[in-house]
């Protein structure tokens, strides 16, 4: 039995983005807070130094900053009736592990949602009508409003010193910036990074078709900045590895640098890392989660955290899997559409053409965000009528480095090995980029979560079973976007246009997607269709709250970083002024 | 070194001699890249001894030729062999990711797609041991001799087989065995060189990646559209 040990206000599980957040956010309001990190201790100054951080090999293609397999991993299938296989080495994606989490080796893309995104399903029954919408495809409205969110979201810019150029200033386009965005009280922190070459050509190609880019908003910060916490960041280096690697120069924001010096001061918080959380201690008859049961790494003992308040910062994976092994929520069942927890599991739908081109592109020098986008083919920003899907993405330049084992594409029909094949690379390692669509992924009735029941952890937990393949949705989207793609790299001169890849084939776990990982436990206005309010907290456990993409009734085609921070300020906001003064459900259902 | 007049595993074995040659190759091309400005061709040699961690004489053969069909020894960079690339993938073997480090490895194993990915119980290094056995026997089964012993016309044409799954080995998979073959030589030729591959920075020269330390700041702004022409800097060069 677990050792049980003294009673805290709260305990959070997992210590990333939100759990950071949500840290500094309860003891500022007074209360003693645990959190829980399964991984290491991560220190930038000693973790990620010159010169090994260098390491293509070591962080990007031996994961070093990534969770073990062997400890831990999900399986997959595309379809309900199929089989699930594990993801014996990561592939397609690549989850964190350690102190500061996917906030260590994200790339530092920052966006703000489209504010219709949040009433999506409103939004798209009002402009295209009822019927518009197929029965599978299941998005749903947030139950929170962009309005509601924007000052959140201007804090979590404010936290990480992020880089841009506002589009919409208190409702007025402003030149330069993105003008399909949301109104913003302030202008970013930050002036936008150096535009690359890639990032020129791409500018360039686009106004040619009317069309209008603009500095992607980034958590590399331009300049040396002080933070809301008081934390001083330093300056981008353009050193070409961000994504995958952790940041020497402290210009990538992280919850390491932006948040943690400052709650390791705080004599309310205590970290505890390999903190490996097994189980939730859930008292179904009180509907009340006791506290959390995790294995000390260092020590093989188990132990049982008792605390008021119960957080869950981890992966949606992570936070998928509690849930269900405690019993909390109906588990989704993809046949009724009935059930809550494991629905609207959604990713990210990527494509993109590689344009060869004169010029001499320099991809070492680079940043973790692309520095331009463009917006129009983005969410509802155009016209769905008759196109047969919904949703969009942003287009951009996707080069972030020129890290040679996995940066060095070839025009089509170059052979793979042998004398043409080094030729090739030699002549066009420098004059080459891809144009990318980092398109939207809308929930669909057969994407979802579960237990799988062949596959266990290392501690003998049931792996999460992914059941995930591109919807009819996706597929059209994807090839509408890959198509504007192509329009930019012809009106980029390109010597070379290479072979456009939308998404035609199923799902596989091997070519890289994204790691941006949605829904499982989803906000919404209704606890039949929902596992969350629209606070993030459970509908029917009230001292358990749910962080992170997980609560993403779909994702639209954006990095979800920003608004994963949004909410958690959102949500922690709600505790501090309401929940904590009469705790008990902040919805009525 | 090329064809089969002289064997493979036996050059190898007596790497004593040919060693020795390769070092005088080595100094002088190192002296050469002292003296200039600009980037220096692409030279590579291997250190005077290496002893193997892992590989059996018939697999370090077998790679030796396999990486030297992949990057063959031209204008642009020495061989894959004199890369260093038997040197990295003996080290890669023989390590953490070799043995199955960072890899789930718990049944069932149940028939899988091609989405699914790697599926196999083997680790890293009992696949390699197990590939390069079948793809000896499918080597000598259709040409009459062990794929090291090859000429190069015909180890060209057996890489080829594998590519494209036109050769059929016994019980196992020759285009995935292909895929880990030139993944492992992509690594092994692109990595920085303290893996033992990309020796002086062949192809960081042979592309113009610069490499380390990376800390372009307001360079980047300065540089943007122009040829970067330095001499490239590794870990080993910083530490």
């Amino acid at each position: 039995m677990a050792r049980k040990l003294k009673q805290v206000d709260a305990v959070l599980v997992g210590m990333g983005w939100t759990g950071s957040i949500m840290a500094r956010e309860l003891t500022k309001a007074g209360l003693s807070v645990v959190g829980l990190e399964r991984g290491a201790h991560r220190a930038p100054a000693e973790d990620f130094a010159l010169p090994g951080i260098r390491d293509e090999l070591k962080y990007r293609l031996r994961f070093q900053l990534m969770l073990d397999n062997g400890t831990e991993t999900i399986t997959m299938r595309h379809m309900p009736d199929e089989d699930a296989l594990p993801m014996r080495r990561w592939g397609a994606f690549a989850l964190g592990d350690g102190l500061g989490g996917a906030g260590t080796h994200w790339n530092g893309v920052t966006w703000r949602n489209l504010p219709s995104e949040f009433v999506l399903r409103s939004h798209l029954e009002q402009r295209y009508g009822r019927n518009a919408i197929p029965a599978d495809l299941t998005i749903q409205d947030w139950g929170v409003t962009y309005d509601e969110l924007e000052p959140y979201y201007e804090r979590f810019e404010k936290l990480c010193g992020t880089s841009g150029k506002a589009g919409n200033l208190r409702g007025r386009i402003q030149d330069g910036g993105n003008p399909f965005e949301g109104p913003r009280q302030a202008d970013y922190p930050n002036k936008p990074l150096i535009m690359s070459q890639a990032g020129l050509i791409f500018t360039e190609a686009a106004k040619k078709l009317g069309l209008h880019p603009f500095p992607t908003p980034s958590s590399n910060n331009s300049a040396a900045y002080v933070n809301n916490e008081g934390q001083t960041l330093g300056a981008c280096q353009y050193c070409g590895h961000c994504e995958y690697f952790g940041c020497e120069s402290n210009s990538k924001a992280s919850p390491n640098i932006c948040i943690m010096p400052v709650l390791m001061q705080d004599s309310r918080f205590e970290l505890r890392t390999n903190a490996y959380v097994k189980n939730l201690v859930y008292d179904k008859r009180a509907k009340k989660v006791r506290g959390v049961v995790y294995i000390d790494r260092q020590t093989g003992e188990e132990l049982e955290q008792p605390a008021d308040l119960v957080v869950l910062c981890a992966y949606p994976f992570n936070n998928v899997s509690l849930l269900l092994t405690a019993g909390i929520g109906q588990p989704y069942d993809p046949r009724s559409g009935r059930g809550v927890v494991g629905k609207n599991f959604c990713l990210q739908v990527m494509s993109g053409v590689q344009i060869f081109v004169e010029d001499e592109i320099n991809p070492f020098i680079g940043t973790g965000v692309n520095p331009a986008a463009l917006d129009d083919f983005q969410g509802d920003n155009f016209d769905h009528g008759g196109l047969g899907f919904f949703g969009g993405g942003y287009l951009y330049p996707s080069i972030s480095g020129g890290r040679p084992i996995q940066v060095r594409a070839t025009p089509p029909g170059t052979p793979r090995w042998g004398s043409k094949w080094k030729e090739a690379t030699t002549e066009w390692y420098n004059h080459t980029f891809p144009i990318s669509a980092h398109g939207a992924s809308y929930s669909w009735r057969t994407n979802y979560l579960d237990l799988d029941p062949n596959y266990k952890d290392a501690i003998g937990r049931p792996l999460v079973r992914m059941t995930y393949n591109y919807s009819p949705n996706d597929r059209k989207m994807s090839q509408f976007l890959t198509d504007k793609a192509v329009e930019v790299a012809r009106a980029a001169n390109a010597k070379i246009i290479g072979t456009p890849n939308p998404r035609t084939g199923d799902f596989d776990n091997i070519n890289g997607q994204s790691s941006h990982h949605t829904g499982g436990v989803i906000m919404g206005t209704n606890p039949r269709t929902s596992a969350l309010n629209r606070y993030l907290q459970n509908w029917e456990v009230d001292n358990l709250f749910v962080m992170g993409g997980a609560a993403f009734p779909q994702n639209p085609g954006y990095n979800p970083t920003g608004t994963i921070a949004a909410l958690a300020y959102w949500s922690a906001n709600a505790i501090t002024t309401q929940y904590l003064k009469n705790p008990g459900p902040l919805v009525h259902a | 070194m090329a064809d089969n007049d002289v064997p493979r595993r036996k050059f190898l074995k007596g790497a004593g001699a040919a060693g020795t040659l390769a070092a005088t190759a080595l100094a002088g091309g190192l002296a050469r890249a002292a003296e200039m400005p600009a980037p220096a061709p692409a030279t590579a040699a291997p250190p005077a001894n290496e002893p193997l961690l892992t590989l059996t004489a018939d697999e370090a053969a077998f790679f030796s030729a396999a990486y030297d069909t992949i990057i063959p020894a031209d204008r642009l960079s020495p061989s894959g062999t004199d890369c260093g690339c038997v040197t990295y993938i003996d080290r890669q073997l023989a390590g953490a990711w070799g043995n199955g480090g960072k890899f789930y490895r718990n049944g069932p194993f149940l028939p899988a797609k091609p989405e699914h990915g790697y599926q196999l119980p083997l680790t890293p290094r009992e696949y390699f041991a197990a590939g390069i056995k079948a793809a000896n026997v499918w080597s000598a089964k259709t040409y009459g001799k062990s794929f090291d012993r090859l000429s190069a016309a015909d180890r060209a044409a057996a890489v080829s087989a594998m590519e494209t799954g036109a050769a059929a080995f016994e019980d196992f998979d020759a285009r995935q065995f292909f895929e880990a073959l030139l993944q492992s030589a992509m690594e092994g030729f692109f990595a920085d060189p303290m893996y033992g591959g990309n020796r002086n920075k062949v192809s960081w020269r042979m592309v113009g990646y610069p490499g380390l330390p990376a800390t372009w700041g307001s360079k980047a702004e300065a540089l943007r559209g122009k040829k970067v022409t330095i001499e490239p800097q590794s870990i080993a060069d910083f530490s």
